[in-house]
């Protein structure tokens, strides 16, 4: 009998396809696989029944002869971000708790209307803000990694698509929806070995999917493979009026043009990214990537992107200035929580709500946000960051003139424990060092598996191309896909 | 810049997030961290440049002025804490 549990986005859509299996048999394997799995607590809710429904369509539609979608047959993990009719969601916040959509977000509806069924709601950071999963609400994700010391310490799964990093890399679905907004679908699919893409800003829809940072958010797909990415992203991508910021262009065939021939694709290494007392094991990794992508035809040419320094600390003033603006809706009158103190008037209720509602990083966030923007300090703080943010993105403009792509490391480590660096919010917003500069850019980028670090732990590889260019960031990720010979897997402990 | 407690609580204020003494406390250090460590931008020439206002050009579109959406109060008012027949209940706000 299959397992259905290995089987990726590709191999299901065929399988079902070409009659080999039902898509209601995949949906029955997977959903036993998300309920037994609740050590990672990688689910805030669980829909079977949407799973099942959705896969009966499917088998439906076949048996009539009907053409099959994109993603037809095939279950997925909806990061609790995206808004979903009739389904809680909750950006895995307290505020949010119990909210159930009247709408479906554009992306979640493309890919109901390209076949794909719903496994449950991914556990994230809350509102998206966390590079560890250890801001949600309703608890930490647990990666299904662990050391190879023996030991049984608890990782993080990287943020903020924790939960959908978690459930991918232990086959409970072969794809998950992410967003990223400054990292958070490269940074956790770096850390559990699994293949993620953010596309260029524009691509996906906003519309319906909880708005953190409105000039950063971009949703893509997380997967095992590139080809399921590139197949996830057809599916989820598209013009969309509702979103005033979505690109008005037709959607590639991604898949269809995946190719790993890189001749005459000149790879641009920054020398910026080379920080000193870089871990020993992503330096390594690095240098194998780049062998690889010149294994497969690619010139590597080094670049510079002088401001690299900077894009950190302008992105911690332009996302919570941006969140500071959009949680204001938070106010405990139209959806959400409602805490009304005995006697209090309507602005202590706003204040009692929010500070109820919302967790330490989302209010810190706020906060910050709220004091680059007030009054005396926004040209000081927000107009300089937007300033920066112009020079980032003309870094990489003045380096498109000597490269096509650029290949860096996707975090500065492997995962670290749960715990770790929770006492420093600082060094918490370091670890999205090198994810940061793409979104700031509005680039693609990609993560793919590199290799595992001295303690066993997964380490990506992340490719950044040109605007609109994310075939060319696929077609390497491709290449080094096929020359990583990364098959490594979690050990299934819970 | 730094940030006093009084300041924190100004921010908190205006943010309208209710904050205790402790929490206030801690956050002056935490949230002067964090504007030290931005502090950095200040170094950086940004003589004669235009702060981004859109990362990937794009012109904002104009539909025709139609109405295309409404007649949803039910579905607006589904999700609301405390709704009181066809409208958001709140708190007395005039005397």
């Amino acid at each position: 009998m299959t397992d259905f549990s290995r089987l990726g986005v590709a191999a299901i859509r065929d399988g079902v396809a070409d009659g080999a299996f039902k898509a209601v048999e995949v949906a029955e394997a997977l959903n036993a696989r998300v309920s037994a799995a609740k050590a990672l607590n990688a689910f805030i809710l669980e829909t079977p029944e949407k799973a099942i429904d959705a896969a009966q369509a499917v088998d439906a539609d076949r048996a009539a002869g009907k053409p099959l979608g994109k993603m037809a047959g095939v279950p997925i993990g909806m990061k609790d971000l995206f808004c979903t009719e009739g389904v809680q969601t909750t950006a895995a916040s307290h505020i949010l708790e119990g909210f159930v959509p009247t709408y479906e977000s554009t992306v979640s509806a493309n890919l109901w209307k390209a076949g794909a069924g719903m496994l449950g709601k991914l556990n994230m950071d809350q509102f998206a803000m966390g590079s560890s999963n250890e801001t949600s609400y309703f608890g930490n994700v647990v990666s299904p990694w662990r050391r190879n010391d023996g030991g049984k310490a608890a990782l993080a799964p990287g943020g903020s698509s924790g939960g959908s990093s978690s459930a991918i890399a232990a086959r409970l679905c072969p794809a998950a929806t992410g967003t990223d907004t400054g990292g958070s679908i490269r940074q956790p699919a770096a850390f559990v070995g699994i293949s993620g893409i953010k596309p260029t800003y524009g691509r996906c829809s906003r519309w319906g999917v909880v708005a953190f940072a409105s000039s950063l958010d971009q949703a893509g797909p997380m997967a095992r493979d590139v080809r399921d990415c590139a197949i996830m992203l057809e599916a989820m991508a598209g013009f969309d009026p509702k979103d005033s910021t979505s690109l008005d262009l037709p959607v590639p065939a991604w898949e269809v043009g995946l190719n790993s021939d890189l001749k005459g694709k000149r790879i641009g290494i920054p020398k910026e990214y080379r920080l000193d007392g870089i871990d020993e094991d992503i330096a390594k990794m690095w240098d194998n990537g780049i062998a690889w992508l010149k294994d497969a035809g690619a010139e590597i040419v080094d670049i510079s992107l002088p401001h690299t320094k900077y894009a950190l600390p302008a992105y911690y003033i332009i996302a919570p200035a941006e969140a500071s603006s959009n949680l204001a809706r938070y106010d405990g009158v139209r959806f959400g929580l409602r805490d009304l103190p005995e006697g209090a008037g309507l602005q202590d209720m706003y204040a009692a709500t929010r500070a109820a509602g919302f967790g330490e990083e989302v209010r810190r966030r706020i906060m910050i946000g709220t004091y680059v923007l007030s009054a005396g300090f926004y040209d000081a703080y927000y107009t300089q960051a937007q300033k920066i943010r112009a020079l980032i993105a003309r870094d990489f403009d003045n380096a498109w003139a000597s490269c096509d792509l650029i290949l860096a490391p996707t975090a500065p480590s492997a995962a670290f424990g749960l715990g770790e660096k929770n006492a420093d919010p600082l060094s918490m917003y370091l670890n999205d060092v090198f994810a940061v500069p793409a979104s700031l850019a509005g680039l693609p980028a990609m993560s793919v598996p590199g290799g595992l670090s001295k303690e066993g732990l997964p380490m990506g590889l992340q490719i950044i191309g040109k605007a609109l260019d994310e075939q060319a960031v696929l077609n390497a990720g491709l290449a080094i896909e096929q020359r990583s010979g990364f098959t490594a897997e979690a050990g299934e402990w819970w | 810049m730094s940030v006093d407690k009084d300041t924190v609580n100004k921010i908190a204020r205006l943010s309208r997030i209710a904050i205790s003494d402790a929490e206030a406390d801690k956050m002056v250090g935490e949230l002067n961290g964090i504007l030290a460590w931005v502090e950095q931008l200040g170094e950086v020439d940004v003589i004669g440049v235009e702060p981004m206002t859109a990362v990937i050009p794009n012109t904002l579109r104009l539909r025709d002025d139609v109405v295309t959406d409404g007649d949803v109060r039910d579905k607006v008012l589904a999700n609301a804490p405390a709704k009181e027949g066809s409208f958001f209940g709140v708190p007395k706000v005039i005397e």
